[in-house]
């Protein structure tokens, strides 16, 4: 078995790059970037129809042992199964894609081969992330792909803005990421091993015993160290409370952020978290944390995403969105509905980001909506890409990807096992949401007057990747089709070997249609709304704009969580440091040293140089020891 | 013998009393001899001739002799009274007198706390019970001892040649 | 032989030091401190002479005769130096000669 080639071709490239980044021209660094990502793609699609053609068994590939310490020793190994091949099938295909794109898009930067060398390394690590058999292999991924989304947002270093930017990802990151390391360490503690199949294994007997109390670590343990998973997973795919530093990300350039801020590293919480299920299953209380994480991010986003100028702040409040809403799928134990809506999201959301770029680069780095307009005409195959897009994360009934992966949600969020008409409710309003949001930016941006006059045409190796995405943008949805609609359920039996699905408490055909047409209904009311609002009559949304300017600028902040951070933590935490800035810990030693110094004074002035005190010295040290030895 | 001793012993005490208040080193320097002439005294009554007559010659002559060329190579004249009796002015006495007092005190204390066996006890020691000491388990000593006289004579002898004054240039020209 | 107690020597030689040891402290001419010196080095013999002479031994007066060489190469020595001092710095006070705080 091959597997390690999927992995080890982008780190090759990447090491060839940044050993001989220097010495290659663009174009060969070009070639080795996009060649190394098209044939671990090519290789993803092999093993894949080696997988599905032979009997779909998980395979294990161990490489070599890493290290072995006390009779622990987690190997380099290699796990392949149907979830791990639904991710790396994304993170190669649509890693491709942007790498193609990239060559277009970055080909007059002078980081250019630095940029490639940086992509590789991020996809490398993030195919680690997802074919590592052990949490320990999973956590070195997560991390390279935590260090290589700091170097790809502060790529444009030049800029202080940037280097804060990708200091703050990083840092935000990294406190989800200690939690994540506790839990480890608790799951170590547990069970001794941090294999994946065996944590689950321990998990599903646990399960089928006498539910999480016959886990090792009692019912606490296992809620403890769930909610440690996803204090991690919040801190990667940016959910409240660690979610500031996505929209900042968009400091990286463009196809950055469509690779790593929307299709690939941010879904890695919902790659843990799916990969964890069982422990999630022997916790419901982490369930209910997850699915309330998922709902509140869900709304909050899509009320700053509505406030947005900056077409990349859109779709990043859109990107933190839409996980929320596999967030809220995983807290309904709706696993692969979670995945589902990570695989179309993954398309369309990349489409969106790298048409975003396209519109930016045309326009001279313009990135504010209500600059641009028009661009209708001027960038057809743009337009027409970018709104497939728009409809798939906006979610317009039958015909996209984003209807189908939504609707599963929705559906499980009223009727699974864990869901309530109130989860329900807020879905709906952020499918409402979403779909204002999103045809707000298309509608600015390409309807009304030309503001910003375009000064250059995307080539080729944009455009390709824009149709070629846009075509699994319309297409993906349907390998998952609701059983009133069709009844097509390749993607969840694909799934089904290793994620359970969840049980149904109503199975009303009634109230799935129901279901069904009120968030078609919500969707159509917010493109209509959007639609009247931004080209018919802009009046008067001016006058809602006066009557609610403290809102909008509330929304518009992320609703004041920066400003929260900055004075609860940053602000009180500079303030130490300044007050610290002599480091009161040393002046214990600094005093110690001056108390020397001093006594040192002290004993010098007896130093007269005069003969008679020397003596007297003498004289009075043998009274004392006179007086001494008497009295003693 | 008691009585030359407590004679002797006044004697010495008197005398080393004004060399301590003399302002006039040679009027210290004589009643010094005189110190060390009723201390020899003393020797005497105590079964020691010998060393007796070695504090006579060697400390009260040799030594003293030496002190007094000394003197008159310094030429100390009247001048050097005058600014002795400035020197020793109250302020410099009190604590001096008040420490040697309370070591006097102690001294007296640890004679006297002690029962001691009684003097008819304490006999003469001849010269020939010292000599044959002296050059059999101290001879080593005795060795060490000629070193050190080896030694005082060179130094001395370093030390008192009179060469021609060489100051460092630096010295000189921050210490006109 | 009736001989003097012990108690009363070394009593003798208490004082004679003390003297000694207050003129070192009070003095500033060289000559007079290197005079109480002696006076503090026959004080100590004395001592010595009248402790061999309770015990009958001859180690005290041995011990003298140390103290003996040991003063006159020490009142040789310091000679000497009160000469180069003298020459040097033109003046025999001891609180002249401070300048290397020694």
């Amino acid at each position: 078995m091959t597997l390690w080639l999927i992995p080890a071709l982008p780190y090759l490239g990447a090491l060839i790059l940044i050993l001989a980044g220097s010495k290659l021209s663009k174009q060969m660094a070009g070639i080795i970037g996009c060649g190394s990502m098209g044939l671990s793609a090519l290789w993803t699609g092999v093993t894949g129809i080696a997988f599905l053609s032979g009997g779909r068994e998980p395979v294990r590939l161990q490489l070599w042992e890493w290290f072995d310490v006390a009779g622990w020793n987690p190997g380099v190994t290699l796990y392949f199964d149907s979830l791990s091949l639904v991710f790396t099938f994304v993170i190669t295909f649509v890693g491709f894609l942007i790498h193609v794109y990239s060559t277009g898009y970055m080909a007059r930067d002078e980081g250019f081969n630095r940029f490639f060398a940086y992509l590789n390394l991020f996809v490398g690590s993030m195919l680690m992330l997802v074919l590592a058999d052990n949490l320990l292999l999973l956590y070195l991924g997560w991390e390279g792909v935590g260090l290589c989304s700091y170097l790809l947002i502060g790529f444009w270093y030049q800029d202080p803005a940037n280097g804060a930017a990708a200091r703050k990802a990083f840092i935000v990151t990294r406190i989800g990421d200690t939690a994540f390391a506790i839990g480890l360490f608790m799951l170590f503690q547990t069970l001794g091993t941090l294999n994946i199949g065996a944590i689950l294994a321990e998990a599903g007997s646990a399960l089928s015993g006498d539910g999480a109390a016959s886990w090792p670590g009692g019912p606490a343990g296992a809620t403890a160290i769930a909610l440690l998973l996803v204090g991690g997973a919040v801190g990667k795919s940016a959910q409240i409370p660690l979610q500031t530093w996505l929209p900042d990300a968009m400091a990286g350039p463009t196809p950055v952020s469509a690779l790593i801020h929307a299709a690939t590293m941010v879904t890695a919480g919902v790659y843990l978290i799916a990969r964890m299920h069982g422990i999630f299953e022997l916790s419901p209380v982490s369930m209910q944390v997850v699915s309330l994480i998922g709902t509140i991010t869900l709304l909050v986003a899509g009320c700053s995403a509505l406030c947005q100028s900056d077409l990349k702040r859109v779709l990043a409040y859109s990107t933190i969105s839409q996980i929320g809403y596999m967030f809220l799928a995983l807290g309904l134990g709706a696993w692969s509905a979670a995945i589902f809506h990570f695989f179309t999201h993954a398309f369309f959301k990349a489409l969106l980001f790298l048409g975003a770029g396209a519109i930016i680069e045309s326009l001279h780095h313009e990135q504010n909506i209500f600059r641009m307009g028009g661009l209708r005409k001027e960038l057809p195959v743009v337009f027409i890409t970018f709104l497939i897009g728009s409809a798939s994360l906006a979610a317009l009934p039958l015909v996209t990807a984003g209807f189908f992966s939504k609707d599963q949600i929705l559906w499980m969020a009223f009727a699974g096992e864990h869901g309530s008409l109130g989860l329900w409710i807020a879905a709906s309003v952020g499918a409402f949401l979403t779909a204002l949001y999103t045809f707000r930016m298309v509608f600015v941006t390409f309807w009304g007057e030309t503001k910003t006059p375009v000064t250059h045409r995307p080539g080729k190796a944009m455009t390709i990747p824009l149709i070629i995405l846009a075509l699994f943008s319309l297409l993906a949805g349907f390998i998952e089709v609701p059983h009133n609609l069709g009844h097509i359920t390749l993607f969840s039996s694909f799934l089904a070997s290793v994620l359970p699905s969840p049980e149904l408490i109503t199975d009303s055909l009634l109230m799935e249609w129901m279901s069904q047409a009120a968030a078609a209904l919500l969707t159509l009311g917010g493109i209509g709304l959007a639609y009247e609002y931004y080209v018919r009559n802009p009046q008067s949304l001016a006058g809602m704009k006066r009557n609610t300017g403290a809102l909008q600028r509330f929304f518009h902040s992320g609703f004041g969580f920066d400003r929260l951070y900055d004075s609860l933590l940053i602000q009180p935490y500079t303030w130490l440091a300044r007050v610290n800035r002599r480091d009161i810990t040393d002046s214990l030693y600094t005093g110690l040293a001056r108390f020397s110094i001093w006594l040192h004074r002290q004993s010098a002035q007896t130093q007269t140089g005069i003969l008679r005190h020397y003596l007297l010295g003498a004289a009075i040290g043998a009274l004392i020891i006179l007086t001494i030895s008497i009295f003693i | 013998m008691n009585l030359a001793f407590n004679i002797a012993a006044v004697i010495a005490i008197v005398c080393t009393v004004m060399v301590v208040t003399r302002y006039n080193i040679m009027h210290a320097l004589l009643y010094l001899v005189t110190s060390f002439m009723a201390v020899a005294v003393i020797f005497f009554t105590y079964g020691a001739p010998f060393i007796a007559a070695l504090e006579l010659i060697v400390y009260a002559g040799a030594i003293m002799v030496l002190m007094v060329f000394v003197i008159m190579m310094l030429n100390l004249g009247g001048g050097s009274a005058a600014q002795e009796k400035q020197w020793l002015s109250l302020r410099v006495w009190v604590f001096p007198a008040i420490l040697s007092l309370i070591l006097l005190g102690e001294l007296i204390w640890l004679i006297y706390s002690e029962q001691y066996i009684g003097s008819e006890q304490i006999k003469v020691v001849d010269t020939k019970e010292v000599a044959v000491a002296l050059y059999g388990p101290y001879v080593v000593a005795v060795e060490l001892s000629a070193m050190l006289l080896m030694a005082g004579i060179v130094g001395a002898y370093h030390l008192g040649r009179q060469r021609k004054k060489i100051v460092h240039r630096f010295l000189e020209r921050s210490n006109p | 032989m009736n001989l003097p107690a012990m108690e009363t020597g070394l009593l003798l030689a208490g004082i004679l030091f003390i003297l000694g040891l207050l003129s070192v402290l009070i003095r500033r001419n060289t000559l007079f401190m290197l005079m109480s010196v002696e006076i503090m080095l026959n004080a100590a013999g004395l001592a010595f002479i009248v402790a061999g002479a309770r015990w009958g031994q001859p180690d005290g007066q041995v011990m003298f005769l140390f103290i003996l060489a040991m003063a006159a190469a020490e009142v040789s020595v310091g000679l000497a130096l009160i000469l180069q001092i003298h020459h040097q710095l033109n003046t025999i006070d001891s609180d002249a000669a401070n300048r290397m705080k020694g």
